[in-house]
Parts: structure tokens; sequence; C-alpha cells
């Protein structure tokens, strides 16, 4: 949580095209036109320097894109809508700001591309926010892909890369989502004047949402993402997250002044303009159920799947495998996805009674099996340089990552045996990693040199926690 | 006389194939890459450069509609077409005509059997990315003109049995269609198979020693579905392609190969495997039906 966002304001806004096009056809996309024009004059009137975009008509499926092409133009159609009318922009990128979001991505442990090229096809949505909330370029933009298979790990870690690199480089920015609330439109064309809402389901569960953000509850929605993906959202192409990404860019609480300025239907779908402002007052916070993340380590999974848990083909007839309560059964094992793959038939942890056991946790890194700060020797076996404080700090994760996926955390830790291949070389590098995470945690603790351990790794990590 | 399919191939679209190929039209340039496709796919526009056709109508996943069926319904397009995906791979200018009676009497016949369906009309749509490379891929100089089916969303909305359902009536539909125009006509279906795939890049695209199958489920359930084709048990492919789109996230979720098979009336002849090899983990594979292969099997004894 954080109280220093430097974004000044938060906008949503629908994606679909009528109220640009042809906002006079229909009385609603008339309504949400003018809820853009509004916000357009509030942008204006801001000390915004820069307009950010996430849109969820822009998917990626190769990491996170951004726009980076200093004057992109082209004539823009609708694959669906294309008989409203063809839709010109000349719009105006933050360079920089686009380049750095790129890096700070990376930095973050995303795969990021920035996208730089003539005739590269923006989304509707984009072109629809930007060319009514920044006719005139009045602020430098830049816009961001909405991944098709990042989950909310993978988007609250590009919310704040956007945020790294606006306070390095001393910018305000006002963040604009492009989404609808509900999105299943009418299967079959329709008059403008037959427009409505599809369901008395969505606009029930849309006008819920919307009583969250003229409360300012923006990290409640965004903990209610997947709620809110499979009640009223159609499985398309990018499916709801966008409130991760704005929520994670706007400091992951509740304190915004909101404003629902329009809320009408596109074609059956759910369009609201909404604007979101910080403030001191408003519900406040309360208790947050979901982790906070700092850092991508690889666990990209699709919005709608279960847990991360996996079943253990080693478990045996009486054991049972946790399930996505997080809840450890008597007897039952964890196997995560969250952590580096065992070397050998052993699950990563085990509960007995109110204990749990974790196997020997290295700091390879899950799915990918690299190892931070480099193995500690060649493949032909040849020694070479390692760094033991970024093992240590992996090897903590990666125990950290078993504990959440028990339900426990490293708060729980009542005991921990290390062990080094050297120690003379490492005890204090792993020393000083180790006091940061569990000085509070008060764990016992008992640290072995050991000739070697199975994969080229310095250091390893036994634990057990209390659980229930 | 009455119009005919003379030819139906199912015919992926990664835009690696045309990079690799470094043709004219595009601007990046390839070192090499994913030959056995490319050299599939040659040999299916050898195979086509020896028939007399007037069209070819493709049916694309990457012009998604969720309000209907749409067809282009304009002469002629000329513009730029950049991968939104891979733009380091594909920026492609293109100039094709198109076949606007026979995509109107395709609409037309689609509408009178009950089916939402709209021209699209705007002269600065830009045409998807599937299209140019399936296409480029079969006819290289673009000496025909084509007619684009957008992919309507049923698997989405519903569920890929609706899916499935919609396009037997959207590939009847077609057939009677073309039969009435008296035309001759190829049907692609611009799709791969299996289609999950790997989320980075390498820093060489064309780097084969990185190139392989996302998991050996995925190539499994190709090759039953490869097998099937090439055995003329089409109808029985078609029963499994729920099941199919499923488990190997398969592209078919788009509805092109089903849509194909209808207009084929469900191949019971063998179909000729030009290729099969993988595009960043995703199955693909390059497949002909040759509907005088019917004919053959119809006279013999």
């Amino acid at each position: 949580m954080s109280d220093d966002s430097p974004i000044v304001m938060g906008i949503w806004g629908p994606p679909h095209p009528h109220p640009l096009l042809a906002p006079e056809k229909n009385e609603g996309w008339g309504k949400l036109r003018a809820a853009y024009d509004q916000l357009r004059e509030r942008i204006e009137e801001s000390d915004a320097d820069v307009i950010i975009v996430y849109s969820t008509t822009w998917p990626s499926v190769i990491g996170h894109q951004v726009q980076c092409r200093e004057n992109p133009e082209w004539t823009h159609v609708d694959d669906d809508f294309h008989a409203l009318g063809s839709m010109p922009y000349s719009f105006k990128v933050d360079v920089d700001l686009a380049n750095g979001i790129v890096e700070a991505g990376e930095k973050r442990g995303l795969h990021m591309r920035g996208v730089d090229y003539h005739g590269f096809p923006i989304d509707t949505g984009s072109i629809v926010a930007l060319s009514l909330l920044n006719p005139d370029n009045k602020l430098p933009m830049t816009i961001l892909s909405s991944n098709m298979y990042a989950n909310r790990a993978e988007t609250i870690v590009l919310g704040k890369a956007t945020t790294d690199v606006l306070k390095a480089q001393g910018k305000k920015a006002v963040a604009v989502v492009v989404a609808s609330l509900s999105n299943r439109m009418f299967t079959k064309h329709i008059e403008p004047e037959d427009d409505r809402i599809h369901s008395q389901k969505d606009d029930e569960w849309n006008r819920k949402i919307l009583e969250f953000f003229a409360k300012g509850r923006l990290e409640d929605i965004s903990q209610l993402s997947r709620d809110i993906h499979s009640q009223i959202r159609v499985q398309k192409v990018v499916a709801f997250k966008p409130a991760w990404w704005l929520a994670s860019a706007m400091g992951q609480h509740n304190r915004y002044d909101g404003d629902v300025l329009a809320y009408e239907a596109l074609h059956g779908s759910g369009g609201a303009v909404i604007s979101l402002t910080p403030t001191k007052g408003s519900v406040g916070d309360k208790e947050f159920d979901e982790d906070d993340v700092e850092y991508y380590r690889g666990d990209r999974n699709v919005i709608d799947s279960d847990s991360t848990l996996e079943v253990s083909e080693t478990a045996s007839a009486n054991s049972e495998v946790s399930d996505s309560s997080h809840t450890v059964p008597e007897g039952g094992i964890i196997e995560t996805s969250a952590a580096p793959k065992a070397v050998g038939a052993y699950p990563h942890a085990r509960r007995v009674g109110e204990l749990l056991y974790l196997s020997g946790v290295g700091p390879r890194q899950a799915g990918t099996d690299e190892i931070p700060g480099g193995a500690i020797r060649t493949p032909d076996g040849i020694p070479q340089e390692y760094d033991i404080k970024a093992q240590t700090e992996a090897c903590i994760a990666n125990v950290k990552a078993i504990l959440e996926a028990s339900g426990a955390s490293l708060s729980d830790v009542i005991d921990i045996t290390s062990f080094l291949v050297d120690m003379e070389r490492d005890f204090a590098g792993y020393n000083e990693v180790y006091a940061k995470h569990f000085t509070s945690v008060q764990a016992t603790r008992t640290t072995l040199a050991i000739t070697a351990l199975p994969t080229p790794i310095a250091v390893e990590m036994k634990v057990i926690a209390k659980i229930g | 006389m009455e119009g005919e399919i003379v030819l139906g191939a199912l015919a992926p679209h990664p835009p690696h194939l045309v990079y690799a190929e470094n043709p004219p039209e595009n601007e990046p340039n390839a070192e090499c890459g994913w030959e056995g496709l490319r050299w599939g796919y040659h040999r299916l526009a050898k195979k086509l450069s020896t028939i007399d056709y007037d069209a070819i109508v493709i049916f694309s996943p990457h012009w998604q509609t969720y309000i209907g069926t749409h067809f282009l319904g304009l002469p002629h397009f000329e513009s730029l077409s950049v991968d939104p995906v891979f733009p380091n791979l594909f920026r492609y200018s293109y100039s094709i005509d198109v076949d606007v009676d026979l995509a109107e009497a395709m609409a037309t016949e689609a509408s009178d059997a009950g089916m939402v369906t709209r021209m699209m009309q705007n002269p600065d749509f830009r045409i998807d990315y599937g299209t140019i490379v399936s296409c480029h891929m079969v006819n290289p100089n673009w000496s025909k003109p084509i007619v684009t089916i957008s992919s309507q969303r049923s698997t989405h909305y519903y569920s890929a049995e609706v899916m499935g359902e919609q396009m037997h009536e959207l590939g009847q539909a077609c057939k009677r269609a073309i039969k009435a125009s008296g035309k001759k006509v190829v049907l692609l279906s611009s799709n791969s198979l299996s289609h999950r795939h790997f989320v980075t890049e390498s820093d060489v695209p064309e780097d084969m020693s990185k190139e392989h199958i996302y998991n050996h489920s995925q190539y499994l359930w190709d090759m039953r579905m490869i097998e099937l084709m090439r055995e003329g048990r089409t109808r029985e492919m078609v029963q499994l392609m729920p099941e199919f789109t499923e488990q190997s996230i398969a592209e078919t979720d788009a509805g092109g190969l089903s849509w194909l098979m209808s207009a084929l009336d469900y191949p019971d002849y063998g179909a000729d495997v030009h290729a099969y090899g993988t595009v960043i983990g995703t199955g693909n594979a390059i497949v002909e039906w040759d509907p005088r292969e019917r004919a053959t099997l119809q006279v013999s004894p």
C-alpha cells in the first residue's frame, strides 16, 4: 500500500466506438460522450504531465507491449462496428516514459516489448479514449497492452513498474483503463434506440460494481476481479484484469473520491465513465485478502484457472492434497508451481498435526530452474563466481511461496536448518539476508557446512512451520 | 454452368512463415526458419497453380466478430498490415482484389438460412494478417481475388458445440452460393491445430533450436486429428472438434476447420498432408482436400 502514487487521477472508460462516432444516435451513447468530455476538461485542469492507457482491447501474448512510437498515425476501423465509420488518429507519445516502462517491467521480472513501428494497429479502445480525453494531444501519452495470460501477480507488477518510472522521471500521470464492465453484447444487429444492458443480471452486477467505484473502493474492486470476471464477463480475448493494474499503479488502497459520470449500454455491454481522485477521506482501508507482490517470478496463469496447487502423483491413499482455499488437511501434502520442481520423489511440504514440514528448498526459479546469483559451477564442473546474497534471497522467496501455498507465511516459521557448501566464503552474506527476513520471526536455526548439493547451488534451507 | 469447390485446404497463418520467405512485400528479413512448413506450402501452391479456379474464399480467426459473420464487401483493399503480436516479423504491404459478387452471394445465402451476416464496406478497413499470411503462402503473386469470412466467436459466447453447429450451416450456405455462382473456388481454413504457445520469444526468432511442440499431449491430439484427415474420417474429426479444441487450446475454436469440412460435405476420401510443424510451440498442418478424389472413389469398382 502506498500513499505517494504519482497518479493524480484514475479514469475508467468503455472501449466501444459509439460515443466517438455516433453519440447522436442514442441518448446513452451521448451521455457517455458527455462524460468523456467532462473528464477531458478535468485532465486539462489537473497538473498531470502524461496520460497512460491500459487497454483491454489491445491483447498481447508475448509479455506486455508498450507503445513507444513518437507520433503514431493511422486511420482505424473496428472489426465489428465498421459501419459506424473510420477513426483517424495522430497521437503524441512520451517516448522516454514508454521506454522507461519497458525497462522497469523487465527489472521486475516481466517480459516486455516496446512497439515502435509505422502502421502498428492501435486498438479501438485506446483510440476512443485518447480521441475523447486528449483530442489535441495536450498531454503526451503511452499505451500498455493487456497480456492474455497474465494473472494478478503479473498485472500488479506491471502497475508497480509504471509508477517506478513516473517517480524516477518526476512525472504525474492520469491513468486510464479502457474496459467494459459486463461485456456481453447482442449477437445480432440492433437499432440504436433498442440498445440496453444485455441482461438484468449483468445490469445488477454493474450497478454493484459502480457502488464500489462511487465510494472510491478501487482496491476492493481489484480484489473482486475474479468474481466480477466469472459473473458478468464472456471469455473473450482478454479477461477482467484492469482493476489490478489501476489499483496497483494508484497505490493499492480505497482512499479515493469516486465519481461515476455515466453508465449506459453499448450494444448490450455495460459502459461506464468513472474518475477516481486520491483523497484522505473516503471509506478507508480495512483488511485486504490477497498478498502483495513486487517481482514477477513466472507464475503466469489464466485468470479463471484454479489455484496453483497441483495434485501429487506420489500422494498416498490416505493423503489429501490441499485445495484452492489454501488449507492443508491433516496428512496433506503440498506441491505448488510457484516453487522449483523437486529433484526426487518428494513433495514441497507435508502437514502433520499442527506442523508443516518443508523439504529442502534452494534458490532455483520455478519453471525455469535458473539460479539467481549464478550457478556455483559450469555444466562442465568448473567452479565459477556466484552471489550468495542473491541465492539466499531466492531461497527464502521459494520458502515463502511454499508456505503461502500451504496457507502459512514466513512469520509462522519455527525452525530452520540451513546448508552452505562454502561456510567460510558465504556465511556473512547468507547471514545478512537471513537477518532481513527472520529477525522479527525469531525461529530457531542451525547452519551446517556440507560438501555438495544435488544442483549447482550454494544454499538450501529445511523449514518447519506451525499451521492451523 | 454450376459452380464448384475445386480444392479445400487447412492453411495456417503464423506470420513467421512469410517472415522466413523474405518476400518483397514484407519489411523484416529472416535468415531462414520453419522450412518444413514452408516447403509444404510450396507444394500446395504448386498444386494450386495447376488448377483452374476463379477465387479463394478464406475463413480467418484474426477477423473476430461478435455480431454475426462478416464478409469483405469492397472490390479492392490496399494498405500495410502490421501484426499486433509479432510486429517485429510482419509488416506487409498488400494490394488485394475481392470477389464482391461471390461474397454477397454467400452472405445472402447464409442470411436466408437464418444466420446474422454483414458486408464490410468501409474502405479504410485493414485486412487481417491471418488472411494475408495464408493467401500469400498459397498464391504469392495474388493472381486471384479473395473473399475473407470473419470468425464469429460463438465459442466464446456459447460453446464449441454451438460454434460447430453454426459452422455447419455456414459451410452449407457457402457451398450453395458457390454452386449457384458458376465459379470455381478454392476454400482455405486459416488456422493452426493445437495452439498453446510459448510466451517469450528468443532473440533470433528463426532460431530453430528453440522450436518444438509446446507439450506432448498437444502433439498426440494433433496427430489424432491429422490421422482422421488422412483416413477420410472427417465426420468423426468434426465430432471430436469440441474436445480437441478444449484439450489443446486449438485455434479450431474460431470455427474455420468445421466450416471447411461442412462446405466440402465432410470428405470421406483421404487428405494430402503437405506438412506438419510447430511455430512458437503451436501445431500447424498444411492439408489439402481435392474433391476430385471423391469422384475417383465413386467410379472405382
